[in-house]
């Protein structure tokens, strides 16, 4: 007992010496350092900053540092100044030394860095203002701005590893899964289990060699808030699973990756790591006697293996083939002992509701989905982003108010969740709140919170089709409704895509989507004609358009459309002419091109390069539009 | 003829378990940008399984190259905000000046194609990568003159 205080209260001394050290610093400047705003070069602003800082001699009154990502990604790469929070969007290393010369040294904000409120076209000065931020609720992905994830020492002045603290020293493990049940937590990886009862579920199981997996297996396309997670505040995710690790009587745990997140990967391993010399991780952890280790496994890239059985079995390093259910995991799991799988995002609330304690927790989100959920926000979106929201939030509010609307005065016509498992919603359901309940009454799910917002321009057939061939490239093969199912499925969409939709395409479509939905062996089948069953709910009028009109009404299908040039805008300019890849243009300088129907390939290259200004090249689709142009055009040629 | 292959120095990290399996042909393909044939012999008798069984593995997963890759590797993002973005187009545009498919390389052995689900950078789409470097907003147009820039750069670098 005594050797167990001692630990404790060093902890607490160190956390102190930490967050003392720190007080000289009058300024913090941090950079977002998220994938998204990497791919900005945003390493060339931190570069840039850290050389300015040492030549000018500031370094003991300014902190610099790399964080995880702070979700506005559409405005990368980002820099806030703390304490006041001052925000600069798409700073350039050009902009650096006027950063600090202006708003460091005398105080002034540099006013073209500052974002523009599109709606009232105000300058927001400061980073918890912006509309983007405003309206959000970040209890989870919030901290991600404020530290450097791989330094352990700034998880710890923010209050990090209190938690496992408390649970060590104050909890009986039956306590700790009272407390995460009472919180109403529910598993973020898709389908809403509870967490709680999961754990309790593993617990009970027989046998005294127990597992635990986090799942960072993210393979919804244009979802990355696991990845961000991981990647800005591994720290909390860690804390998370040796909670949940002491609660179910596991002393090895694993972290399954996806490759594709070398970052996520490097910090993951370096917070293990620290870990380790903490004492968080390893043997008689902080003297309780409780032991836990962790070990990073790389996913190589198959979207099923996220699904649970198929994650172990790509742990055991064989093909990730799911296996029926039950027995489930957590009696029969990895090395067929008793296993707890729960997805990142999952694990990264778990802290937060020891701190807090499930009373507050449960407090937040609606009847039966409580705390928050980190959605991506992407697609036809004006702020691509990580939006944190409590649940019960409104599609509305988070496409208009925090998302911005639709770029380019477009009409919003839909939005995807919950991945190639979750359907289309349209229009007329934005005011759903949402949790995981309304979203499959609406026919979607939650999925792992991929949100992507599509618009007028968007083809639902084309989307339907895109998640379908997406499934049936990645089911893996094993049980025949999601092998043979999904491939006949996208051979008829391809069909209706192509304009050779037959009349009964349509109920065809239903039926073998019933039989997938019903049949399939694990979540990947059972839920892959989702994304055809509600565009065909909400959007059957697109699939006979294509069908009976040969008319595809976004103008998104090639087989379906066609380019033309009109003569009284086209200015001859050559510049069409010269880009057309297939030669099927014909002109002169200063005479009006022509488009070759037979040659041309559809492209689109001829609208593309066709300056705005002059805007002569038109798409159309239909039967009707086509042959309306086609006598326009020879009218005027004759 | 494949060069030496030689992965002694890999499997001597390596305990020589069965779950080893994914990991271990990651650290090939990093070695040699692909897995070479000789490598899966190795690696069967090491981990003491089939060489069925390794392939089974090795095609089963997106991430594994059978051939080696291309002097630049051009990846195009086909994830969901890439699509309605129009990410289709640019890689149908990639394929035309290339004049191969995803997962091929071009007969000088400059460019191989490849497409992924997807790579979370999606305020960026349509995206592609070339070597570790991003290119956002890209449109059919862009990628043929970033196609320009790579072709003209290696023929000056010659």
């Amino acid at each position: 007992m005594e050797n167990e205080n001692i630990r404790l209260e060093e902890l607490e001394i160190k956390r102190k010496s930490i967050i003392e050290k720190r007080k000289r610093y009058k300024r913090l400047i941090t950079i977002c350092g998220g994938t998204g705003c990497q791919a900005y070069n945003c390493r060339e602003v931190f570069e840039k900053f850290k050389k300015l800082i040492e030549q000018k001699n500031l370094k003991n009154k300014i902190e610099l540092k790399i964080t995880g990502c702070h979700g506005f990604c559409e405005r990368g790469p980002i820099v806030v100044i703390q304490p006041e929070g001052i925000f600069y969007q798409k700073v350039t290393p050009d902009d650096v030394e006027e950063i600090i010369n202006e708003t460091i040294i005398n105080k002034k904000i540099i006013d073209r860095l500052l974002y523009i409120d599109p709606i009232t076209n105000c300058k927001i000065e400061k980073e918890k203002e912006v509309p983007f931020y405003k309206k959000q609720k970040r209890l989870i992905f919030g901290n991600n701005g404020l530290i450097d994830p791989t330094n352990i020492e700034d998880y710890l002045a923010i209050g990090g590893y209190k938690a496992l603290a408390k649970v060590l020293t104050e909890m009986k493990p039956e306590e700790v899964i009272n407390e995460i049940k009472h919180s109403g937590l529910r598993g973020r990886g898709g389908a809403g289990f509870l967490t709680g009862l999961k754990w309790e579920i593993c617990r009970k199981a027989s046998g005294t060699e127990k597992y635990i997996i986090c799942n960072c297996d993210e393979g919804d396309p244009g979802a990355y808030m696991d990845r961000s997670l991981l990647e800005g505040n591994p720290h909390s995710v860690l804390e998370g699973m040796i909670i949940g690790a002491y609660a179910i009587g596991a002393h090895r745990g694993y972290i399954y990756v996806r490759k594709e997140y070398p970052l996520a990967v490097k910090n993951i391993s370096q917070a293990v790591r620290q870990a380790l010399e903490w004492n968080f991780l390893g043997k008689n952890i902080l003297g309780s006697g409780f032991s836990f280790s962790v070990d990073i496994v790389q996913g190589a890239g198959a979207f099923v293996s996220g699904e649970e059985t198929a994650l172990i079995a790509s742990i055991e390093g064989r093909r990730a083939f799911p296996v029926p259910r039950p027995p489930y995991p957590a009696e029969r799991g990895l090395w067929k002992k008793p296993t707890n799988i729960n997805n990142v995002e999952t694990w990264a609330n778990v802290p937060l509701i020891i701190s807090k304690g499930a009373q507050w927790y449960s407090q937040i989100g609606t009847e039966t989905s409580k705390g928050t959920k980190i959605f991506s926000l992407v697609g036809k979106i004006n702020n691509t982003g990580l939006v944190e929201v409590p649940m019960g939030t409104t599609l509305r509010e988070i496409i208009f108010e925090i998302g911005g609307g639709i770029p380019n005065g477009k009409k919003f016509k839909a939005v995807q969740t919950g991945g190639p498992s979750g359907g289309c919603i349209p229009e007329n359901l934005l005011d759903l709140p949402i949790d995981f309940e309304s979203l499959s009454e609406a026919g979607s799910m939650m999925g792992s919170g991929g949100m992507i917002v599509m618009d007028e321009d968007t083809c639902m057939v084309d989307v339907a089709r895109y998640f379908l061939t997406f499934t049936q490239h990645e089911s893996c093969g094993k049980c025949v409704p999601c092998r043979i199912g999904t491939r006949q499925m996208v051979q008829i969409l391809n069909r209706i895509v192509k304009g050779d939709g037959k009349a009964e395409d349509i109920v065809k479509l239903e039926e073998l989507a019933q039989t997938v939905k019903n049949g399939s062996l694990c979540g990947l089948g059972q839920t892959a004609p989702n994304p055809v069953l509600t565009t065909l709910k909400y959007f059957r009028k697109e699939y006979e358009a294509h069908i009976y009109d040969k008319k595809c009404p976004a103008k998104v299908c090639t087989a379906l459309i066609a380019y033309y040039i009109l003569p009284e805008k086209c200015v001859g300019c050559l510049l069409c002419l010269k880009n057309c890849p297939v030669e099927a243009i014909s002109g002169e300088r200063k005479k009006v091109h022509v488009i070759d129907q037979e040659k041309c390939i559809k492209c689109g290259m001829c609208q593309e390069v066709c300056p705005p200004k002059v805007n002569a090249v038109i798409k159309l689709s239909g039967k009707k539009e086509l042959e309306n142009i086609t006598k326009e055009i020879e009218g005027k040629g004759g | 003829m494949e060069e030496r292959i030689n992965i002694k120095e890999i499997l001597n990290k390596y305990k020589g378990k069965k779950r080893e399996l994914i990991s271990l042909l990651q650290a090939i393909q990093d070695k040699y940008g692909y897995l070479p044939e000789e490598s899966i012999r190795q690696l069967s008798r090491f981990l003491n399984v089939s060489e069925n069984e390794v392939y089974g593995v090795a095609t089963f997963y997106e991430s594994f190259r059978l051939t080696p890759p291309g002097k630049h590797l051009i990846t195009v993002c086909m994830g969901t905000a890439c699509h309605v973005r129009g990410a289709p187009r640019v890689l149908e545009e990639l394929q035309r000046e290339l004049q191969i498919k995803e997962k091929e390389t071009t007969k000088d052995g400059l460019f191989t194609l490849e497409i992924v689900n997807c790579v979370g950078a999606c305020a960026l789409g349509p995206i592609i990568i070339i070597d570790n470097q991003y290119y956002g907003q890209m449109t059919s147009q862009k990628a043929r003159e970033l196609l320009k820039k790579y072709r003209e750069k290696e023929r000056h670098g010659e």
